[in-house]
């Protein structure tokens, strides 16, 4: 017999939530969490060794729905409460799951040392392009030219490269990927979560709600068509030259390192330690 | 009969003692930024905390994140501490708000120097009295503690795990440049003569657990994550199975917990000494390194015929007020010496109410408040 995609889902949602959920229809976010569930159930990790700890925001309240052990942070700190909850236990399986705002701007310092130290995390990056919750404001990953509520008249910053941002921060895994995607989203996500170290996923998510709505894609369907004819793997990508790339951005693997994380190291160290001093 | 073995006596400051203290408590996480006057209390957990069983010490990128780490190695089972001074105490506060609302027990040292801002580093002062109680933004009520020597640091240490554990509620620990940097002798107590409480896991099947339940004891118990127990935990103001609520019965049963937990247990949080009280007719009210100075001064106020008492608070919130009261009845006066411009003496007047005379003492200029200029003042009738 086979198992339809929703008896996967329904295992791990929180039947006693009361539902339904924050997000507007069309939204991505969703769909982010249902390929996280798959992930989750293909690699046959038991619910409680599971810890999705979430900052603040749209993204943030993913956290709520599904049953694992949840933490909904502080804005920007999803990354600080990780680096504790591993360090204090490494056996658990940490996802953070951040919006924009919350990994590249309130929280960036925490995305580059969190990558620097690599400390054993999954981090997705839920990119929306915008402030969702807070009402469609700028973002750093909000695209120059592009119109917000604190951008009447045009982004004028550059927008943010989060995949570049963290190979530079030195992440052992980095890649990206989009909620049109999605089989391969779930063969990134099944990735980042299986490695060792910090793994950072960027997911290019729609919101049309704050973002489409006043940058010319009216409707959920005109993002996804967006989504569709701009991302393309990194190898066709590569072949394009530059000054022809236009809107396209490259998906897939940036880059694999095999470092172990930090609470590895850390408890090897212990170890060692404690192993010289009995010898005396 | 076996004799009573001798007290390990080490020559500490009190940053050492805190230390010291923590692991008697059995803290065994450190998360931390450096910042003077604390930074020995995380260089010395850098050297201790991998030696033992499961210690765990990381240095963080920041304050922010420092606080962060510790609550979640917090609800990661872990009896967890992080120390700083001023500038860092106020980078912390959003991140302790979030540890009172999702009942993480944690200890946080503050050792004050002078302020506001950067202020006078290493100098010693006072002056973080209020933030530690309102600093944070919201109503919460939170456990502020003090000491006044090296001894104190130690055993105040273990209070504020003990109480941090017993209440799930994040506990302050306000120390002054004088008091952390002091070296004398101190005792190490054996491990009998010290309580050392830890949070109680739940034993109920996990379908009947609730996160944020009212009991007996005012809290729930607190499984660590990872062990069957699986609930959500947020800063969002919620419903006792943690989910955010907004319903106003949810929301004022949630915040009447929180208080009610630290109120129906005032006899046990509110710490003080009184040193000859009983027949007082001037009682000097003080902490930190200022009770030092003051109960030189009240000795000296003794010989020279003056009826004098100290009442040394050991708990700075909640005020013990009931302490105070019982001095009001019987002082005429009553001397707040600090080492800031009035932030504890406030909490004086307000228990008063205009029954004896309250004299402050202040200085915020990163000097000590020495015996002799407490005792002007008790001297001047």
């Amino acid at each position: 017999m086979t198992v339809t995609g929703n008896e996967i889902i329904h295992q791990y949602l929180r039947h006693n939530k009361k539902f339904p959920h924050v997000l507007c229809a069309g939204c991505g976010h969703g769909i982010v969490l249902g390929t996280l569930i798959r992930s989750v159930h293909q690699l046959q990790i038991p619910k409680d060794d599971v810890v999705i700890v979430a900052g603040i925001g749209c993204s943030g309240r993913l956290a709520v729905y599904v049953d694992f052990n949840t933490v909904h942070t502080t804005h920007g700190r999803a990354l600080t409460f990780a680096t504790g909850i591993k360090m204090a236990n490494p056996k658990l399986n940490v996802i953070c799951i951040m919006g924009d705002g919350d990994a590249l701007s309130i929280g960036g310092n925490h995305m580059i040392h969190a990558a620097r130290r690599n400390i054993g995390v999954t981090a997705l990056v839920l990119n929306n392009n915008i402030y969702g919750m807070t009402g469609g404001q700028s973002s750093p990953a909000t695209p120059a030219g592009s119109v917000s509520m604190t951008a009447p008249f045009g982004q004028l910053e550059k927008s943010f490269d989060t995949v570049e941002l963290a190979k530079g921060a030195g992440a052992n895994f980095v890649a990206r990927g989009t909620v049109f995607h999605v089989r391969k989203l779930e063969k990134l996500m099944v990735t980042a979560i299986e490695r060792p170290g910090f793994n950072m996923l960027e997911i290019i998510t729609p919101c049309h709600t704050q973002f489409g709505r006043k940058n010319k894609y009216k409707t959920p369907v005109d993002m996804y068509k967006w989504l569709k004819s701009n991302a393309m793997d990194i190898e066709r990508y590569n072949e394009i030259e530059e000054g022809k790339r236009g809107d396209k951005f490259p998906i897939g693997t940036f880059i694999e390192r095999d470092q172990p994380g930090l609470e590895e190291r850390y408890y090897k160290l212990k170890a060692d330690l404690r192993k010289a001093r009995k010898e005396g | 009969m076996a004799r009573p073995k001798k007290h390990k006596e080490i020559f500490a400051q009190g940053n050492e003692a805190v230390v010291e203290g923590a692991l008697m408590a059995g803290c065994s996480f450190y998360g931390g930024y450096p910042i003077t006057p604390s930074s020995e209390i995380m260089e010395i957990m850098a050297n201790r905390l991998p030696l033992t069983k499961d210690g765990v010490f990381i240095q963080l990128e920041d304050e922010i994140a420092s606080m962060g780490a510790v609550v979640g190695a917090s609800l990661a089972g872990r009896k967890a501490m992080t120390a700083t001074s001023g500038p860092g105490f106020s980078l912390k506060q959003e991140n302790l708000g979030y540890a009172c609302m999702a009942e993480a027990p944690l200890v946080l040292v503050n050792v004050m120097r002078g302020g506001p801002s950067t202020g006078l580093p290493t100098s010693p002062a006072q002056g973080d009295v209020q933030q530690a109680r309102w600093g944070t933004h919201g109503d919460h009520p939170i456990i502020v503690l003090s000491a006044s020597d090296v001894q104190e640091c130690l055993e105040m240490t273990i209070t504020a795990f003990n109480l941090a554990e017993k209440y799930r509620t994040p506990v302050i620990l306000l120390l002054d440049e004088i008091t952390a940097h002091t070296r004398e002798k101190i005792k190490i107590p054996h491990p009998h003569e010290y309580e050392v409480v830890s949070r109680i896991v739940p034993t109920m099947p996990p379908e009947w657990y609730k996160p944020f339940e009212e009991t007996v004891r005012g809290v729930a118990p607190m499984p660590p994550i990872g062990s069957g127990y699986r609930f959500h935990v947020t800063g969002l103001t919620h419903d006792v199975n943690g989910f955010p609520t907004s319903r106003p019965d949810e929301v004022v049963d949630h915040m009447e917990r929180l208080h009610r937990k630290i109120d129906q247990f005032f006899y046990d949080i509110q710490i003080v000494e009184e040193r000859q009280t009983e027949d007082a007719e001037v009682v000097v009210v003080a902490y930190g390194s200022v009770a030092r100075s003051a109960e030189f001064a009240i000795q000296q106020a003794r010989e020279a015929g003056v009826k004098a008492g100290l009442l040394k608070l050991k708990t700075l919130f909640p005020y013990p007020r009931r302490a105070t009261e019982k001095i009001l009845g019987q002082a005429k006066r009553l001397i707040v010496p600090e080492m800031n411009m009035g932030q504890m003496s406030r909490e004086v007047k307000r228990v008063n109410c205009g029954r004896a005379s309250v004299r402050t003492i202040n200085r915020f200029d990163g000097q000590i408040i020495t015996p002799s200029e407490i005792l002007k003042v008790i001297m001047q009738g």
